[in-house]
């Protein structure tokens, strides 16, 4: 890392780090008791004291949304291409899409819940209807924004389908899948938190959003805050790692790695 | 290897009703250099993708070699105004592309990719990508890619507009090196008179919307042209002419127009 490129990554450790400064010496100066607002310091302890709970709930809201989101990948690809070769198709399967995509999940999540025997499945398919959408439109419109000139010389040379979507189509698209990875990264853990909070808490196997469900009904307010944190850290996870992905596909060539 | 192209009575009306093109009849000798030259917005472009085979005429016949030019059975290339190089990939890998669509092999159709490029003078930029290239490098990227299959036809869509006037006229003297080496018939759409008749052998004027042939000038200045040439006294009367006949074509058209 360059001088200049490290002293960009101190900033926000620095903000962050400061912000929960001050959230410690509020909540000290003024005597906040911890069921009202808990200071950092006591968050990490009560993530330390349930450190086993905590880690085995964070691994299965990881494997939800990680699961979810590379079923998102796969779908969302394999429909848009099939869109970008048949407008008929697309007509007729795109309003069922628009129809999952607008329909909010926690109005759609306690059906899923009731037709689908596995509470592992249905938030799975929860996460995966919001996390999807984004992967399809992104891809469909990276597919059709090829350069006018490049498929004319495409067709001059007399490209097949296969060479036109390898040498031109998918790299095209590949800077706007990326941007759909991006948004459907954060809407996937949305999902298996939201799926969770309406399956409610149950069951051995459950996630952060179980635990933060349990420490409510409890009023154990930093033990909520202690999930909260994890999931937090997650989608920060998640956005670092999409950010890595882009800079590592698009690094060279597409302006948005060359900032 | 060139090939002849035969234009007869061609219409191209497009399905928002624009007349790009109308009665159009040329014929291009093998090897030829021929310019197009008009005002904008009079179908020299779409003259050229109706020999490319890009578009189809409405109505007459456009033949390239001994089919219609859709059928592409000779190899044609085509330099677009801007350099349309693929960002994702190196300058090598953009030259070897055409190779590439027809099967060549990654390695051999890389070889012959470095030698266009040699021959545009980019052989050390061969790893870089587009981005970090200057314009007048892309362009010449550009031409490598053009060249590298020996195509029977060059088709060139006013390929140095965008490019400032000394590459441009550098960019002119390595074109016509690069033709006469490989001798497809070329056709060179442009809207600047002094290129026009500074590289090629025959000069085709087209009237405003719809293009018409007006005029079909010949320019008889021998091969190598060099840069010494655009002050002679012939070639100021070569540009004269084809000015005249310019003029004259703006006139017919406008006095036409109700």
């Amino acid at each position: 890392m360059s001088r200049p490129r490290r002293a960009a990554a101190l900033v926000p450790a620095v903000s962050a780090a400061a912000a929960l400064l001050a959230w410690e010496a509020i909540v000290r100066l003024r005597g906040i008791p911890p069921y009202i607002l808990p200071a950092p310091s006591l968050v990490v302890q009560t993530l330390w004291n349930n450190l086993d709970s905590l880690l085995l709930s964070w691994l299965y809201t990881i494997k939800i949304t990680f699961g979810a989101l590379l079923l998102a990948l796969a779908g969302g690809v394999a429909l848009a291409s099939a869109f970008a070769l048949s407008r008929t198709l697309e007509r007729a399967l795109f309003p069922f899409a628009i129809a999952l995509q607008v329909t909010p999940i926690v109005a759609i999540a306690p059906l899923i819940l009731i037709y689908v025997d596995s509470t592992t499945a249905a938030l799975l398919i929860c996460a995966f209807i919001v996390a999807f959408f984004p992967v399809l439109s992104n891809t469909l419109i990276g597919l059709r924004s090829a350069d006018p000139n490049l498929q004319d010389l495409m067709t001059l040379y007399g490209a097949t389908r296969w060479q036109r979507l390898r040498w031109l189509l998918a790299p095209s698209a590949l800077p706007y899948l990326v941007a759909g990875l991006k948004i459907s990264g954060g809407l996937a853990l949305i999902g298996a938190v939201v799926a969770e909070f309406a399956a409610g808490a149950a069951g051995r196997e459950t996630g952060l959003a179980s635990r933060i469900l349990e420490a409510s009904f409890r009023t154990e307010i930093p033990k909520m805050y202690a999930a909260l944190t994890l999931v937090a850290l997650t989608g920060i996870g998640i956005y670092l790692a999409s950010n890595a992905l882009s800079r590592a596909l698009l690094g060279r060539w597409h302006p948005s790695g060359r900032s | 290897m060139s090939a002849r192209i035969e234009l007869a009575e061609v219409d191209k009306r497009f399905a928002n009703g624009v007349d790009a093109v109308r009665a159009l009849s040329v014929v291009i000798a093998p090897g030829q250099f021929v310019s197009l030259l008009g005002p904008s917005g009079c179908g020299k472009s779409t003259a050229l993708r109706l020999i490319a085979g890009l578009e189809r005429p409405s109505a007459g016949r456009v033949q390239v070699g001994a089919a219609p030019a859709d059928e592409r059975i000779e190899v044609m290339s085509y330099v677009f105004q801007e350099p349309t190089l693929m960002p994702w990939a190196s300058v090598i890998d953009n030259v070897a592309l055409p190779l590439r669509i027809e099967g060549t092999a990654l390695r051999p159709a890389r070889d012959r990719a470095r030698q266009a490029l040699a021959a545009v003078g980019l052989a050390g930029r061969a790893s870089a990508y587009p981005a970090e290239l200057s314009g007048g490098m892309k362009m010449r990227a550009s031409i490598a890619r053009a060249l590298v299959t020996h195509p029977a036809v060059l088709l060139l869509d006013e390929p140095f507009a965008a490019l400032d006037e000394i590459t441009r006229q550098r960019l002119n003297d390595e074109l016509l090196a690069l033709w006469s080496e490989q001798a497809p018939t070329a056709v060179f759409v442009t809207h600047s008179v002094f290129e026009a008749v500074y590289l090629s052998q025959r000069v085709l004027v087209l009237s405003g919307q719809p293009g018409r042939l007006i005029a079909d000038l010949p320019i008889a200045l021998a091969y190598p042209r060099t840069p010494a040439l655009r002050l002679q006294p012939q070639f100021m009367q070569h540009c004269r002419n084809v000015t005249e006949a310019l003029e004259c074509g703006q006139l017919a058209t406008a006095e036409t127009r109700p």
